[in-house]
Protein backbone atom coordinates (compact mmCIF):
# COMPACT_ATOMS: atom_id res chain seq x y z
CA UNK A 1 0.00 0.00 0.00
CA UNK A 2 2.69 2.25 0.82
CA UNK A 3 4.08 2.33 -2.74
CA UNK A 4 1.03 2.60 -4.09
CA UNK A 5 1.03 6.03 -2.18
CA UNK A 6 4.61 6.56 -3.26
CA UNK A 7 3.87 5.81 -6.86
CA UNK A 8 1.15 8.24 -6.46
CA UNK A 9 2.98 10.86 -4.99
CA UNK A 10 5.68 10.81 -7.60
CA UNK A 11 3.13 11.20 -10.25
CA UNK A 12 1.64 14.06 -8.44
CA UNK A 13 5.39 15.62 -7.81
CA UNK A 14 6.11 15.31 -11.94
CA UNK A 15 3.10 17.18 -12.36
CA UNK A 16 3.58 19.94 -10.15
CA UNK A 17 6.96 20.29 -11.29
CA UNK A 18 6.33 21.62 -14.41
CA UNK A 19 3.43 23.83 -13.31
CA UNK A 20 3.57 27.70 -12.43
CA UNK A 21 7.18 27.69 -13.53
CA UNK A 22 9.65 30.44 -12.28
CA UNK A 23 10.99 33.46 -13.93
CA UNK A 24 13.43 32.81 -17.09
CA UNK A 25 16.25 34.54 -16.08
CA UNK A 26 16.60 32.73 -12.90
CA UNK A 27 15.91 29.45 -14.32
CA UNK A 28 17.95 29.95 -16.98
CA UNK A 29 21.28 30.32 -14.41
CA UNK A 30 19.74 27.84 -11.97
CA UNK A 31 19.96 24.79 -15.31
CA UNK A 32 23.30 26.28 -16.44
CA UNK A 33 24.50 25.37 -12.67
CA UNK A 34 22.55 21.86 -12.52
CA UNK A 35 24.60 21.19 -16.07
CA UNK A 36 27.56 22.10 -14.35
CA UNK A 37 26.90 19.95 -11.23
CA UNK A 38 25.40 16.97 -12.74
CA UNK A 39 26.66 16.54 -16.12
CA UNK A 40 30.38 18.54 -16.47
CA UNK A 41 31.18 17.44 -12.68
CA UNK A 42 30.21 13.80 -13.73
CA UNK A 43 32.58 13.34 -17.03
CA UNK A 44 36.03 12.75 -15.04
CA UNK A 45 34.33 9.47 -12.98
CA UNK A 46 32.53 8.52 -16.45
CA UNK A 47 35.43 8.56 -18.75
CA UNK A 48 37.24 6.70 -15.82
CA UNK A 49 35.28 3.87 -15.47
CA UNK A 50 34.03 3.79 -19.25
CA UNK A 51 37.61 2.99 -20.18
CA UNK A 52 38.40 0.43 -17.84
CA UNK A 53 35.32 -1.24 -18.49
CA UNK A 54 35.69 -1.01 -22.26
CA UNK A 55 39.47 -2.44 -21.59
CA UNK A 56 38.20 -5.04 -19.56
CA UNK A 57 35.56 -6.54 -21.94
CA UNK A 58 38.16 -6.83 -24.67
CA UNK A 59 40.87 -8.98 -22.70
CA UNK A 60 37.63 -10.93 -20.87
CA UNK A 61 36.31 -11.72 -24.76
CA UNK A 62 40.02 -12.47 -25.96
CA UNK A 63 40.53 -14.99 -22.85
CA UNK A 64 37.46 -16.23 -23.74
CA UNK A 65 38.38 -17.41 -27.39
CA UNK A 66 40.09 -20.46 -27.08
CA UNK A 67 38.96 -21.85 -30.29
CA UNK A 68 41.37 -21.05 -33.17
CA UNK A 69 38.52 -20.95 -35.93
CA UNK A 70 36.42 -17.61 -34.17
CA UNK A 71 38.50 -14.77 -36.12
CA UNK A 72 40.17 -12.22 -33.69
CA UNK A 73 37.75 -9.27 -34.53
CA UNK A 74 35.05 -10.51 -32.54
CA UNK A 75 37.06 -8.94 -29.96
CA UNK A 76 36.25 -5.89 -31.21
CA UNK A 77 32.72 -6.70 -32.20
CA UNK A 78 31.80 -8.07 -28.41
CA UNK A 79 33.75 -4.97 -27.25
CA UNK A 80 31.52 -2.41 -29.24
CA UNK A 81 28.30 -4.10 -28.70
CA UNK A 82 28.59 -4.73 -25.16
CA UNK A 83 29.46 -1.14 -24.68
CA UNK A 84 26.73 0.65 -26.68
CA UNK A 85 24.29 -1.75 -25.93
CA UNK A 86 24.63 -1.95 -22.04
CA UNK A 87 27.52 -0.49 -20.61
CA UNK A 88 27.45 2.88 -21.68
CA UNK A 89 23.91 3.80 -21.17
CA UNK A 90 22.99 1.33 -18.21
CA UNK A 91 25.86 1.02 -16.20
CA UNK A 92 26.49 4.60 -16.55
CA UNK A 93 23.22 5.41 -15.58
CA UNK A 94 23.95 3.02 -12.38
CA UNK A 95 26.79 4.92 -11.61
CA UNK A 96 25.14 8.41 -12.07
CA UNK A 97 22.24 6.95 -9.81
CA UNK A 98 25.06 6.69 -7.06
CA UNK A 99 27.27 9.41 -7.93
CA UNK A 100 24.28 12.10 -9.08
CA UNK A 101 21.80 10.77 -7.20
CA UNK A 102 23.20 10.59 -3.84
CA UNK A 103 23.85 14.59 -4.60
CA UNK A 104 20.48 15.40 -5.58
CA UNK A 105 18.98 13.46 -2.99
CA UNK A 106 21.00 14.90 -0.35
CA UNK A 107 21.01 18.37 -1.57
CA UNK A 108 17.30 18.76 -1.86
CA UNK A 109 16.73 16.62 1.45
CA UNK A 110 19.48 19.22 3.40
CA UNK A 111 17.24 21.86 2.08
CA UNK A 112 14.06 20.11 3.74
CA UNK A 113 15.66 19.58 7.07
CA UNK A 114 16.82 23.28 7.07
CA UNK A 115 13.32 24.52 6.26
CA UNK A 116 15.03 26.53 3.01
CA UNK A 117 12.19 24.19 1.13
CA UNK A 118 9.65 25.56 3.36
CA UNK A 119 10.58 29.20 3.21
CA UNK A 120 10.58 28.75 -0.46
CA UNK A 121 6.95 27.72 -0.56
CA UNK A 122 5.87 30.55 2.06
CA UNK A 123 7.15 33.34 -0.72
CA UNK A 124 4.80 31.57 -2.97
CA UNK A 125 7.65 30.30 -5.03
CA UNK A 126 6.86 26.34 -6.60
CA UNK A 127 10.10 24.53 -4.59
CA UNK A 128 9.27 21.44 -6.88
CA UNK A 129 9.71 23.72 -9.93
CA UNK A 130 12.29 25.88 -8.34
CA UNK A 131 14.70 22.81 -7.31
CA UNK A 132 13.72 19.67 -9.51
CA UNK A 133 12.75 21.10 -13.00
CA UNK A 134 16.52 22.10 -13.78
CA UNK A 135 17.58 18.73 -13.23
CA UNK A 136 15.23 17.32 -15.65
CA UNK A 137 16.46 20.11 -18.45
CA UNK A 138 20.36 19.70 -16.87
CA UNK A 139 19.74 15.62 -17.46
CA UNK A 140 18.41 16.16 -21.20
CA UNK A 141 22.34 16.25 -21.87
CA UNK A 142 22.60 12.73 -20.46
CA UNK A 143 22.88 10.90 -24.22
CA UNK A 144 25.98 13.46 -24.72
CA UNK A 145 27.84 11.56 -21.18
CA UNK A 146 26.47 8.04 -22.90
CA UNK A 147 27.88 9.28 -26.46
CA UNK A 148 31.26 10.02 -24.69
CA UNK A 149 31.30 7.05 -22.24
CA UNK A 150 30.86 4.92 -25.71
CA UNK A 151 33.83 6.15 -27.81
CA UNK A 152 36.03 5.68 -24.61
CA UNK A 153 35.05 2.60 -23.71
CA UNK A 154 35.91 1.32 -27.29
CA UNK A 155 38.85 3.33 -26.90
CA UNK A 156 40.06 1.68 -23.64
CA UNK A 157 38.90 -1.87 -25.63
CA UNK A 158 41.58 -1.00 -28.50
CA UNK A 159 44.35 0.05 -25.99
CA UNK A 160 43.66 -3.27 -23.79
CA UNK A 161 43.28 -5.62 -26.73
CA UNK A 162 46.08 -4.02 -29.06
CA UNK A 163 49.08 -2.91 -26.32
CA UNK A 164 48.02 -6.48 -24.86
CA UNK A 165 48.60 -8.27 -27.24
CA UNK A 166 45.46 -10.10 -27.59
CA UNK A 167 44.61 -8.28 -31.07
CA UNK A 168 45.82 -6.58 -33.54
CA UNK A 169 44.26 -3.13 -34.25
CA UNK A 170 43.29 -3.84 -37.94
CA UNK A 171 41.47 -6.98 -36.76
CA UNK A 172 39.57 -4.87 -33.44
CA UNK A 173 38.67 -2.10 -35.80
CA UNK A 174 37.33 -4.86 -38.39
CA UNK A 175 35.32 -6.29 -35.61
CA UNK A 176 34.03 -2.88 -34.67
CA UNK A 177 32.49 -2.10 -38.48
CA UNK A 178 31.41 -5.77 -38.50
CA UNK A 179 27.24 -5.82 -38.93
CA UNK A 180 27.11 -2.63 -37.74
CA UNK A 181 23.49 -1.70 -36.93
CA UNK A 182 23.01 2.32 -36.44
CA UNK A 183 20.00 1.69 -34.91
CA UNK A 184 21.79 0.09 -31.84
CA UNK A 185 22.94 3.65 -31.25
CA UNK A 186 19.77 5.02 -31.20
CA UNK A 187 18.43 2.28 -29.18
CA UNK A 188 21.19 3.35 -26.65
CA UNK A 189 20.07 7.49 -26.84
CA UNK A 190 16.72 6.54 -26.50
CA UNK A 191 17.92 4.47 -22.74
CA UNK A 192 20.19 7.11 -21.82
CA UNK A 193 17.12 10.01 -22.13
CA UNK A 194 14.61 7.61 -20.29
CA UNK A 195 17.15 6.57 -17.39
CA UNK A 196 18.31 10.74 -17.25
CA UNK A 197 14.21 11.27 -16.46
CA UNK A 198 14.83 8.88 -13.79
CA UNK A 199 17.86 9.62 -12.48
CA UNK A 200 16.89 13.34 -11.54
CA UNK A 201 13.56 12.51 -10.64
CA UNK A 202 13.60 9.53 -8.15
CA UNK A 203 16.29 11.33 -6.65
CA UNK A 204 14.54 14.33 -5.71
CA UNK A 205 11.56 12.92 -4.90
CA UNK A 206 13.54 11.23 -2.39
CA UNK A 207 15.39 14.20 -1.21
CA UNK A 208 11.58 16.54 -1.27
CA UNK A 209 9.27 14.21 0.36
CA UNK A 210 12.12 13.35 3.53
CA UNK A 211 11.24 13.50 7.00
CA UNK A 212 13.45 13.61 10.19
CA UNK A 213 17.06 15.42 10.45
CA UNK A 214 20.41 15.05 9.21
CA UNK A 215 20.52 11.22 9.98
CA UNK A 216 17.62 10.82 7.61
CA UNK A 217 18.79 12.49 4.84
CA UNK A 218 21.38 9.67 4.59
CA UNK A 219 19.19 7.21 4.99
CA UNK A 220 17.19 9.12 2.19
CA UNK A 221 20.25 8.98 -0.10
CA UNK A 222 20.92 5.51 -0.20
CA UNK A 223 17.07 4.55 -0.65
CA UNK A 224 16.77 6.44 -3.16
CA UNK A 225 19.80 4.98 -4.75
CA UNK A 226 18.92 1.28 -4.25
CA UNK A 227 15.13 2.92 -6.06
CA UNK A 228 16.78 4.66 -8.97
CA UNK A 229 19.22 1.40 -9.60
CA UNK A 230 15.73 -0.79 -9.26
CA UNK A 231 13.59 1.39 -12.07
CA UNK A 232 16.72 1.54 -14.29
CA UNK A 233 17.12 -2.17 -14.33
CA UNK A 234 13.63 -2.73 -14.86
CA UNK A 235 13.47 0.28 -17.73
CA UNK A 236 16.46 -1.48 -18.90
CA UNK A 237 14.36 -4.34 -19.71
CA UNK A 238 11.17 -3.35 -21.04
CA UNK A 239 13.06 -0.54 -23.52
CA UNK A 240 15.01 -3.56 -24.67
CA UNK A 241 11.65 -5.94 -24.69
CA UNK A 242 10.34 -3.17 -27.01
CA UNK A 243 13.05 -1.35 -29.21
CA UNK A 244 14.48 -4.65 -29.95
CA UNK A 245 12.59 -7.61 -29.43
CA UNK B 1 -5.93 41.82 11.15
CA UNK B 2 -5.83 37.76 10.92
CA UNK B 3 -8.89 36.04 12.52
CA UNK B 4 -9.02 32.98 13.70
CA UNK B 5 -12.15 30.91 14.11
CA UNK B 6 -12.88 27.28 15.31
CA UNK B 7 -9.44 26.10 13.87
CA UNK B 8 -8.80 22.92 14.06
CA UNK B 9 -6.29 20.02 12.52
CA UNK B 10 -6.12 16.36 12.79
CA UNK B 11 -2.98 13.80 11.50
CA UNK B 12 -4.74 10.55 11.11
CA UNK B 13 -6.20 10.01 14.46
CA UNK B 14 -4.54 12.79 16.63
CA UNK B 15 -6.39 16.57 17.16
CA UNK B 16 -3.68 18.37 17.12
CA UNK B 17 -5.33 21.80 16.95
CA UNK B 18 -8.73 21.31 19.23
CA UNK B 19 -10.66 24.19 17.81
CA UNK B 20 -8.83 27.81 18.52
CA UNK B 21 -10.34 31.19 18.08
CA UNK B 22 -8.32 34.26 18.13
CA UNK B 23 -7.41 37.45 16.36
CA UNK B 24 -3.84 38.96 15.64
CA UNK B 25 -3.98 42.62 15.54
CA UNK B 26 -2.03 44.89 12.97
CA UNK B 27 0.68 46.70 14.33
CA UNK B 28 1.62 44.54 17.25
CA UNK B 29 3.58 41.72 18.45
CA UNK B 30 1.46 38.94 18.57
CA UNK B 31 2.87 35.87 20.83
CA UNK B 32 1.59 32.39 20.41
CA UNK B 33 3.16 30.25 23.78
CA UNK B 34 3.19 26.82 24.75
CA UNK B 35 5.12 23.79 25.72
CA UNK B 36 6.60 21.48 23.12
CA UNK B 37 3.65 19.46 21.52
CA UNK B 38 0.71 22.25 22.27
CA UNK B 39 0.73 22.76 18.52
CA UNK B 40 2.18 25.87 17.87
CA UNK B 41 4.01 24.87 15.00
CA UNK B 42 0.98 23.26 13.78
CA UNK B 43 -0.87 26.61 14.48
CA UNK B 44 1.67 28.54 12.52
CA UNK B 45 1.39 26.37 9.46
CA UNK B 46 -1.95 26.73 9.20
CA UNK B 47 -1.25 30.52 9.29
CA UNK B 48 1.04 30.14 6.38
CA UNK B 49 -1.24 28.41 4.63
CA UNK B 50 1.97 25.29 4.72
CA UNK B 51 -1.12 22.87 6.30
CA UNK B 52 -4.48 23.10 5.30
CA UNK B 53 -7.16 23.11 8.37
CA UNK B 54 -9.03 20.35 9.15
CA UNK B 55 -12.04 22.75 10.54
CA UNK B 56 -12.23 26.57 10.57
CA UNK B 57 -11.55 29.96 8.89
CA UNK B 58 -8.58 31.97 8.83
CA UNK B 59 -9.73 35.52 7.40
CA UNK B 60 -6.66 38.07 6.36
CA UNK B 61 -8.31 41.63 6.28
CA UNK B 62 -11.69 39.53 6.77
CA UNK B 63 -11.51 37.46 3.56
CA UNK B 64 -10.99 33.98 4.19
CA UNK B 65 -8.33 32.14 2.99
CA UNK B 66 -10.48 28.72 2.12
CA UNK B 67 -12.64 31.05 -0.08
CA UNK B 68 -9.06 32.57 -2.13
CA UNK B 69 -8.60 31.70 -5.62
CA UNK B 70 -5.14 30.52 -6.12
CA UNK B 71 -3.66 33.45 -7.56
CA UNK B 72 -5.30 35.25 -4.88
CA UNK B 73 -3.22 32.94 -2.61
CA UNK B 74 -0.18 33.47 -4.56
CA UNK B 75 -0.56 37.47 -4.25
CA UNK B 76 -1.22 36.80 -0.35
CA UNK B 77 1.72 34.76 -0.08
CA UNK B 78 4.30 37.86 -1.46
CA UNK B 79 2.89 39.74 1.20
CA UNK B 80 3.96 37.32 3.88
CA UNK B 81 7.54 37.54 5.34
CA UNK B 82 8.72 34.58 7.43
CA UNK B 83 11.74 34.15 9.76
CA UNK B 84 12.34 30.27 10.30
CA UNK B 85 13.79 28.85 13.76
CA UNK B 86 16.84 27.75 11.85
CA UNK B 87 16.96 31.00 9.77
CA UNK B 88 15.88 29.06 6.95
CA UNK B 89 18.96 31.00 4.38
CA UNK B 90 19.65 29.51 0.96
CA UNK B 91 23.36 28.02 1.58
CA UNK B 92 24.49 28.72 -1.74
CA UNK B 93 23.77 32.42 -2.08
CA UNK B 94 25.45 35.07 -0.36
CA UNK B 95 23.57 37.60 2.41
CA UNK B 96 23.18 39.62 -0.49
CA UNK B 97 21.74 37.03 -2.75
CA UNK B 98 19.45 35.89 -0.11
CA UNK B 99 17.75 39.62 0.60
CA UNK B 100 17.61 40.05 -2.64
CA UNK B 101 15.77 36.63 -3.79
CA UNK B 102 11.93 37.56 -3.46
CA UNK B 103 12.83 40.27 -5.28
CA UNK B 104 14.59 38.65 -8.02
CA UNK B 105 11.38 36.23 -8.05
CA UNK B 106 8.63 38.22 -8.05
CA UNK B 107 9.40 41.90 -9.02
CA UNK B 108 10.49 44.06 -12.21
CA UNK B 109 12.68 46.04 -10.37
CA UNK B 110 16.27 47.15 -12.15
CA UNK B 111 19.23 45.51 -10.68
CA UNK B 112 20.19 48.76 -9.33
CA UNK B 113 16.66 49.69 -7.74
CA UNK B 114 17.04 45.90 -6.09
CA UNK B 115 20.44 46.73 -4.87
CA UNK B 116 19.35 50.03 -3.35
CA UNK B 117 16.34 48.31 -1.24
CA UNK B 118 18.87 45.19 -0.16
CA UNK B 119 21.38 47.94 1.18
CA UNK B 120 18.47 49.97 2.52
CA UNK B 121 16.89 46.89 4.90
CA UNK B 122 20.48 45.35 5.54
CA UNK B 123 21.23 48.48 7.13
CA UNK B 124 18.20 48.48 8.69
CA UNK B 125 18.54 45.17 10.58
CA UNK B 126 22.07 46.67 11.14
CA UNK B 127 24.06 44.32 8.96
CA UNK B 128 26.40 46.89 6.86
CA UNK B 129 29.21 44.63 5.83
CA UNK B 130 28.21 41.12 5.87
CA UNK B 131 26.75 41.25 1.78
CA UNK B 132 29.37 39.08 0.45
CA UNK B 133 29.52 36.86 2.66
CA UNK B 134 27.40 32.97 2.85
CA UNK B 135 25.20 31.78 5.60
CA UNK B 136 27.79 29.68 7.25
CA UNK B 137 30.52 32.61 7.62
CA UNK B 138 27.97 34.39 9.65
CA UNK B 139 27.28 34.39 13.58
CA UNK B 140 23.73 32.78 14.36
CA UNK B 141 22.30 36.35 14.95
CA UNK B 142 23.42 37.65 12.05
CA UNK B 143 21.73 34.60 10.42
CA UNK B 144 18.71 35.77 12.25
CA UNK B 145 19.02 39.39 11.02
CA UNK B 146 19.75 38.17 7.44
CA UNK B 147 16.46 36.14 7.91
CA UNK B 148 14.41 39.55 9.34
CA UNK B 149 15.68 41.66 6.35
CA UNK B 150 14.61 38.68 4.17
CA UNK B 151 11.23 38.87 5.46
CA UNK B 152 11.04 42.65 5.17
CA UNK B 153 12.23 43.21 2.27
CA UNK B 154 9.20 42.74 0.13
CA UNK B 155 6.92 45.19 2.50
CA UNK B 156 5.40 42.42 4.47
CA UNK B 157 2.21 42.93 5.65
CA UNK B 158 2.27 39.77 7.41
CA UNK B 159 5.63 38.98 9.43
CA UNK B 160 5.55 35.04 10.65
CA UNK B 161 8.53 34.36 13.29
CA UNK B 162 9.28 30.77 14.59
CA UNK B 163 11.17 30.88 17.68
CA UNK B 164 12.91 33.72 16.41
CA UNK B 165 15.70 33.82 19.63
CA UNK B 166 16.54 30.13 19.87
CA UNK B 167 20.25 29.49 19.95
CA UNK B 168 20.82 32.80 21.18
CA UNK B 169 22.79 34.16 23.74
CA UNK B 170 20.39 36.56 25.73
CA UNK B 171 21.50 39.91 24.40
CA UNK B 172 21.63 39.27 21.08
CA UNK B 173 18.16 37.61 21.69
CA UNK B 174 17.02 40.54 23.53
CA UNK B 175 18.13 42.58 20.03
CA UNK B 176 16.20 40.38 17.66
CA UNK B 177 12.94 41.10 19.61
CA UNK B 178 13.66 44.27 19.91
CA UNK B 179 14.43 44.40 16.02
CA UNK B 180 11.08 42.61 15.60
CA UNK B 181 9.27 44.64 17.39
CA UNK B 182 10.29 48.12 16.06
CA UNK B 183 9.66 47.42 12.55
CA UNK B 184 6.21 45.90 13.61
CA UNK B 185 5.21 49.04 14.86
CA UNK B 186 7.34 51.09 11.77
CA UNK B 187 5.93 49.30 9.12
CA UNK B 188 2.58 48.72 10.82
CA UNK B 189 2.76 45.09 10.03
CA UNK B 190 1.04 42.13 11.52
CA UNK B 191 3.65 40.05 13.34
CA UNK B 192 3.02 36.63 14.84
CA UNK B 193 5.86 35.19 17.08
CA UNK B 194 6.27 31.96 17.54
CA UNK B 195 7.91 31.19 21.48
CA UNK B 196 9.21 29.45 24.65
CA UNK B 197 11.35 32.55 25.50
CA UNK B 198 9.73 34.07 28.48
CA UNK B 199 11.68 37.42 28.23
CA UNK B 200 10.22 37.94 24.77
CA UNK B 201 6.74 37.49 26.66
CA UNK B 202 7.89 40.03 29.00
CA UNK B 203 9.73 42.43 26.46
CA UNK B 204 7.54 42.52 23.45
CA UNK B 205 4.19 40.20 24.15
CA UNK B 206 1.33 42.96 23.22
CA UNK B 207 -0.92 40.16 22.88
CA UNK B 208 -0.28 36.25 23.62
CA UNK B 209 -2.30 33.09 23.01
CA UNK B 210 -1.59 30.40 25.16
CA UNK B 211 -2.05 26.93 23.98
CA UNK B 212 -2.18 23.64 25.79
CA UNK B 213 -2.75 20.51 24.15
CA UNK B 214 -4.12 22.22 20.82
CA UNK B 215 -6.57 24.37 23.31
CA UNK B 216 -6.53 28.18 23.58
CA UNK B 217 -5.96 28.07 27.21
CA UNK B 218 -5.97 31.74 27.48
CA UNK B 219 -4.80 34.96 25.90
CA UNK B 220 -3.92 38.59 27.02
CA UNK B 221 -1.16 41.12 27.23
CA UNK B 222 2.08 41.16 29.19
CA UNK B 223 0.71 43.24 31.92
CA UNK B 224 -2.70 40.65 32.48
CA UNK B 225 -0.09 37.60 32.00
CA UNK B 226 1.18 39.23 35.35
CA UNK B 227 -2.41 39.14 36.88
CA UNK B 228 -4.11 36.22 35.70
CA UNK B 229 -4.78 33.19 38.14
CA UNK B 230 -5.07 30.59 35.05
CA UNK B 231 -3.06 27.95 36.72
CA UNK B 232 -1.86 26.53 33.36
CA UNK B 233 -0.41 29.78 32.58
CA UNK B 234 1.14 30.44 35.78
CA UNK B 235 3.25 26.84 35.96
CA UNK B 236 4.06 27.67 32.17
CA UNK B 237 5.63 31.14 32.45
CA UNK B 238 6.43 31.64 35.91
CA UNK B 239 8.59 28.11 35.99
CA UNK B 240 11.48 29.48 37.15
CA UNK B 241 12.17 31.03 40.47
CA UNK B 242 12.92 34.49 38.88
CA UNK B 243 10.01 34.88 36.98
CA UNK B 244 7.66 33.89 40.11
CA UNK B 245 9.51 36.83 42.07
CA UNK B 246 9.51 39.24 39.36
CA UNK B 247 5.94 38.06 39.24
CA UNK B 248 5.20 38.63 43.02
CA UNK B 249 7.12 42.09 42.69
CA UNK B 250 4.93 43.44 39.86
CA UNK B 251 1.83 42.48 41.68
CA UNK B 252 3.04 43.91 45.19
CA UNK B 253 3.64 47.17 43.02
CA UNK B 254 7.19 47.08 43.29
CA UNK B 255 7.94 46.72 39.22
Amino acid sequence: MNYLASIGSYAIMIVETFKKPTKWPIMRSLILKEIDELIYGSMGIIIFISFFIGGVVAIQTALNISNPLIPKNLIGFATRQSVILEFAPTFTSIIMAGKVGSYITSSIGTMRVTEQIDALEVMGVNALNYLVFPKIIAMFLYPFVVAIAMYIGILGGWIAGVFGGFSSSADFIEGLQLDFIPFHVVYSFVKSVVFAFIIATIPSFHGFYMKGGALEVGKASTVSFVWTSVVIIVMNYILTQLLLG
Amino acid sequence: MIEVENLRKTFGDTEVLKGISTTFEKGKTNLIIGQSGSGKTVFMKCLLGLLTPTDGTIRYEGKAYSEMAPEVRRDLRQEMGMVFQGSALFDSMTVEGNVMFPLDMFTKKSRAEMQERVDFVLHRVNLVDAHKKYPAEISGGMQKRVAIARAIVMNPKYLFCDEPNSGLDPKTAMLIDNLIQEITEEYNITTVINTHDMNSVMEIGEKIVFLKNGIKEWEGTKKEIFRTDNEAVTNFVYSSELFKKVRQMYLEGKN
